[in-house]
């Protein structure tokens, strides 16, 4: 609750700062209590990626962003009333459809019954690895996995073509 | 964007202290994602920040001395292709994609030769895309 309380108020502070070096940095913290609300939900892999993407490279990669541009956001403006009507309305549909969510760690929940339990009685017979996440990642959702390693390199081709381009011959 | 910060003795020497435990730490985490948190994205991330580091530190040029164009390119599509190259090597054992029971002796020990397999891919393309993007944006704002 602590958690969830702290990152209102960075969120909120985001919003108000017009210094993106700032913005940045808030940025950062928010991963990290992200990362922190995760381990007090016991998904530590989840937040150990959190903390190493979300706070760290994202972070950094924001920074380098910052000093291709400018560090202050240009003032915009005042016509709030349509977005701040769109973002109400949103908002209150994705809360009215959290109602019919089952209740926190309730055991009948539809996640909890469909494979989860597969996996749990499973992994150590047919794997025979401690550790469920990277079993079920690995192994069991490996053409996932091979999905998202692809979305990656797409990610760095994407980046190359786009900043990295240079013609034969010219010197970095 | 980086310059080298030359005359900064005490960043010089904390980050020669800092990055061989980063990159061990990659390590660890690469190869242990089996009984602890972790695996090959987040191993291929914390090796980035390694090299991020020593591009801070020592400038752009040294670090680019081990990490070409060539080397990151190559390494990264190694790793999607070693990750493709274990499900067809299970397709030609007579398993179906990526069923990892038939690369080894038993079922337990194919998987965990598939599992280290496909998660030193991933290690490799993370770490080695990462890089490049981080290069690109760096570069880009060294050129005037």
């Amino acid at each position: 609750m602590l958690l969830l309380g702290f990152l209102a108020i960075t969120a909120l502070a985001v919003i108000h700062l017009r210094d993106l070096f700032a913005v940045v940095m808030l940025f950062g913290i928010y991963s990290f209590l992200t990362a922190s609300l995760f381990v007090t939900l016991d998904a530590v892999d989840v937040a150990f990626t959190e903390a190493v993407v979300g706070a760290g490279i994202s972070t950094f990669l924001m920074l380098c962003t910052l000093a291709l541009t400018a560090r202050r956001e240009k003032a915009k403006p005042a016509r709030t009333l349509i977005p701040l009507l769109v973002v109400v309305i949103t908002g209150a549909t994705l809360v009215y459809g959290t109602l019919d969510m089952p209740d926190f760690s309730d055991p009948s929940a539809p996640v909890h019954t469909h494979v989860t339990p597969r996996y749990i009685e499973a992994t150590e017979r047919e794997i025979g690895m401690p550790n469920l996440v990277t079993a079920v990642l690995a192994s069991y959702r490996g053409y996932d996995t091979l999905g998202e390693l692809t979305v990656i390199l797409t990610a760095g081709i994407g980046v190359l073509v786009l900043l990295g381009y240079r013609k034969r011959g010219e010197k970095r | 964007m980086p310059n080298p910060i030359q005359p900064n003795l005490v960043l010089r020497v904390a980050g020669k202290m800092l990055i061989p435990i980063i990159l061990m730490f990659a390590l660890y985490v690469q190869f242990h994602g089996e009984t602890g948190p972790g695996g090959g994205f987040q191993a291929g991330v914390i090796f980035t920040s390694a090299f991020i580091l020593y591009a801070l530190v020592f400038g752009i040029g040294p670090a680019r001395a081990v990490a070409t164009d060539r080397v990151l390119r190559v390494l990264a599509a190694f790793g999607v292709l070693l990750y493709i190259g274990v499900g067809i090597a299970s397709l030609l054992s007579g398993g179906n994609f990526l069923d990892y029971d038939v690369l080894g002796e038993n079922a337990i020990e194919g998987q965990h030769l598939g599992i280290f397999l496909i998660e030193l891919g991933v290690g490799f393309t993370v770490a080695s895309v990462m890089i490049i993007i981080f290069f690109a944006f760096a570069e880009r704002g060294a050129r005037p």
